[in-house]
């Protein structure tokens, strides 16, 4: 069944962190206001101000939150493939992937993309949400050793 | 030249989840009472194309063991679909995102529940001590699977697998189609049992075919309770709600 392979690509880190990836990490929770439906907040974390500057972030916050609307919106073609794939008792899911899988595959390549071309460079990397069962938006600052902060506080959270 | 091993992440898995097929695909810690269910429904048709089917494509059309077929084909790919694939299980916090959680409560534990608003409605975000993590709303945990699952709406032994959110719809299918099936197949045995009693009566008609008569036995038997669930999961999925929620 192709919905238990948990999409792969760049962004995956396995099943042990790669070196690179150490480093302090900031949460980026999900944004509530407006329903249930995935969807992150935009609010700029102040450690990463030294690193990325705000409208960039917040692009890629929206940017994020746009796929996975549209991943989300039930509309005349959604219905019938999945009136096709109950027809076809589910046979078509051989060939075929769902609507949600498809924006899943673009919200990944998006990632990757930004992480290559924006944050990377920058020291910053940005973990799939999906890897976190699109709890949290993960962000690692590469290159900080965990160990370095003196008030030995040296991750942070964001609350709603 | 040595070959890289991959570890996939089924091998390292944290929950009681069993997966075959090199983790293409996944059930319960103990799938036996699918099994049964497979055995049940696959048996019973089985028998039902052997022996009701010949004679009433003959007598009545041949449309019946089509159309016999068609739902047998939908109920068993419904079911495996429900049983072998993954309900939604959220994964676990790893262990950065654990630490950061516990570390701003300065050292203790988090609290057991965090307030969001939803729509500006408060709701509680339950706090999971084994996955380490605030569950989403209309999330719960499995205490058999022992894993979070996004919409939760309970864990059945007979599909072997809980159903949540990522399964609810072949699930569905599988009970609605399950209840046609045993609908149909009830009713070609009881017409292939008259029909045959017309001409030489029921002694006889029961003798030349007990096939008929348990296939009409197990049917009529589990119909009840499967049209009663049909029931119950087409309110549910009307109201938005899921057992769990109906439950509380």
């Amino acid at each position: 069944m192709a919905n238990n392979r948990i999409p792969s690509g760049p962004n995956t880190p396995g099943s042990q962190q790669t070196p690179t990836q150490q480093g302090i990490k900031i949460f980026i929770q999900r944004d509530y206001s407006e329903g249930t439906a995935v969807k992150f907040q935009t609010r700029f974390p102040p450690e990463l101000e030294e690193r990325i500057d705000r409208q960039t972030f917040e692009h890629t916050i929206e940017r994020l939150n746009e796929h996975f609307e549209m991943a989300e919106t039930a509309d005349c073609s959604t219905y019938c493939e999945g009136c096709l794939a109950c027809l076809t008792a589910y046979f078509i899911y051989i060939c075929t992937e769902t609507h949600y899988e498809k924006h899943l595959r673009k919200v990944s390549k998006f990632i990757a993309t930004q992480n290559e071309r924006v944050y990377n460079p920058r020291g910053v990397h940005i973990t799939d949400p999906i890897l976190r069962g699109l709890r949290v938006i993960e962000i690692t600052m590469i290159d900080v050793p965990n160990c370095q902060s003196p008030t030995g506080n040296n991750t942070s959270i964001r609350h709603t | 030249m040595a070959s890289r091993r991959v570890t996939r992440k089924w091998e390292v898995f944290a929950g009681r989840n069993r997966f075959w097929c090199d983790g293409r695909l996944m059930t319960a810690p103990h799938p036996g009472v699918f099994l049964l269910t497979l055995a049940l429904i696959c048996g019973t048709c089985a028998l039902h194309f052997a022996f009701d089917c010949p004679f009433l494509a003959v007598r009545v059309s041949a449309a019946v063991p089509a159309v016999g077929a068609a739902l047998f084909v939908l109920t068993l790919a419904a079911l495996l679909r429900t049983a072998l694939s993954d309900p939604g299980i959220i994964p676990r916090a790893a262990t950065a995102e654990a630490a950061a959680l516990e570390a701003a409560e300065a050292g203790r534990p988090p609290p057991r529940a965090r307030e969001v608003l939803v729509r500006g409605r408060p709701v509680k975000l339950k706090y999971c001590f084994t996955c380490k993590m605030f569950r989403p709303p209309r999330a719960s945990h499995c205490s058999l699977c022992d894993n979070c699952v996004d919409r939760f709406d309970h864990h059945c032994p007979w599909v072997g697998n809980c159903v949540g959110k990522r399964n609810y719809r072949s699930f569905y299918t599988f009970v609605v189609s399950l209840s046609f099936l045993a609908v149909f197949v009830f009713a070609c045995a009881v017409t292939h049992l008259a029909l045959a009693a017309r001409g030489a009566g029921v002694a006889a008609a029961l003798h030349a075919s007990p096939a008929s008569a348990l296939v009409a036995a197990v049917c009529f038997l589990s119909v009840w309770s499967v049209l009663g669930l049909a029931g119950f999961h087409t309110y549910l999925a009307s109201t938005d709600q899921t057992t769990n929620e109906d439950v509380d």
